[in-house]
């Protein structure tokens, strides 16, 4: 299990196939790539993290995430600092034995970082405004959703 | 003398991102923030702002020492 901030842009097809690589147990890899999407006026993203304690709580919510999905393994990579419309902002692969379990822990864990991960947001507009960004109602309502999995996956 | 950090828009209020403070306590750091500074003090008491002290959070006081690391933290927004 890996977690890395990082401030340089990533090649996302490039960690998709080294955590690929070398995988005998491995039947199933998900992976999702999260883009900075343009909107009128955006000129960029700009996020902060709090360096160690950011890392500190991603990595036990990715704990949580390969002990209760059953998961092989689990990688995430988030970018921080200024990002521009179009480049990859958040990376995460989960592989496991079988796909469902895959899918479900990449999900969950973009629940959490979507919502819940401490970075702080800000939206750098045209014209040098800038404003910081709270989670959104729909945010919270992804995450709601795995309120019940813990239970779940223990019959499973 | 602690380390205190601003987060996101608590910086943008204060206008700095680190600053060392001499605070026995977290509550005495939180008096003597709002004296120098009302409207930083009015943003740390707001709804969702959390404290971490050495990289854990703290809800109440807590004993400060000259090696303490104290974060002030807005709601978090997620990546």
């Amino acid at each position: 299990m890996r977690v890395e901030l990082t401030q340089a842009a990533f090649d996302a097809g490039a960690r998709l196939s080294a955590f690929s690589a070398g995988r005998s147990e491995v039947g199933a890899v998900v992976s999702f790539t999260g883009l900075c999407r343009s909107a009128p006026g955006l000129t960029a993203l700009e996020l902060e993290a709090y360096p160690g304690f950011t890392e500190t709580i991603i990595r036990g919510v990715a704990e949580t995430t390969v002990s209760e999905h059953g998961l092989l393994d689990l990688e995430i990579i988030h970018r921080i600092g200024r990002i521009a419309p179009g480049e990859p902002i958040v990376w995460v692969a989960a592989a496991a034995a079988h796909r469902r379990a895959a899918f479900e822990g990449c999900d969950r864990m973009m629940d959490f970082l979507k919502s819940r991960a401490p970075f702080w947001k800000r939206e750098h507009l045209t014209g040098g405004d800038a404003r910081w960004i709270e989670p959104t109602a729909q945010d919270h309502a992804d995450l709601a959703r795995w309120a019940a999995a813990p239970a779940e996956s223990e019959t499973r | 003398m602690a380390r205190v950090l601003l987060f996101g828009r608590l910086a943008d209020v204060a206008g700095w991102r680190e600053r060392a403070f001499d605070a026995a306590t977290l509550a005495s750091l939180r008096s003597e923030l709002l004296l120098s500074d009302p409207a930083l003090g009015e943003a740390l008491a707001g709804r969702g702002v959390q404290a971490a002290v050495d990289q854990t959070l703290v809800r109440g006081d807590i004993a400060l020492t000259a090696a303490s690391e104290v974060a002030f933290l807005p709601p978090m927004s997620g990546g």
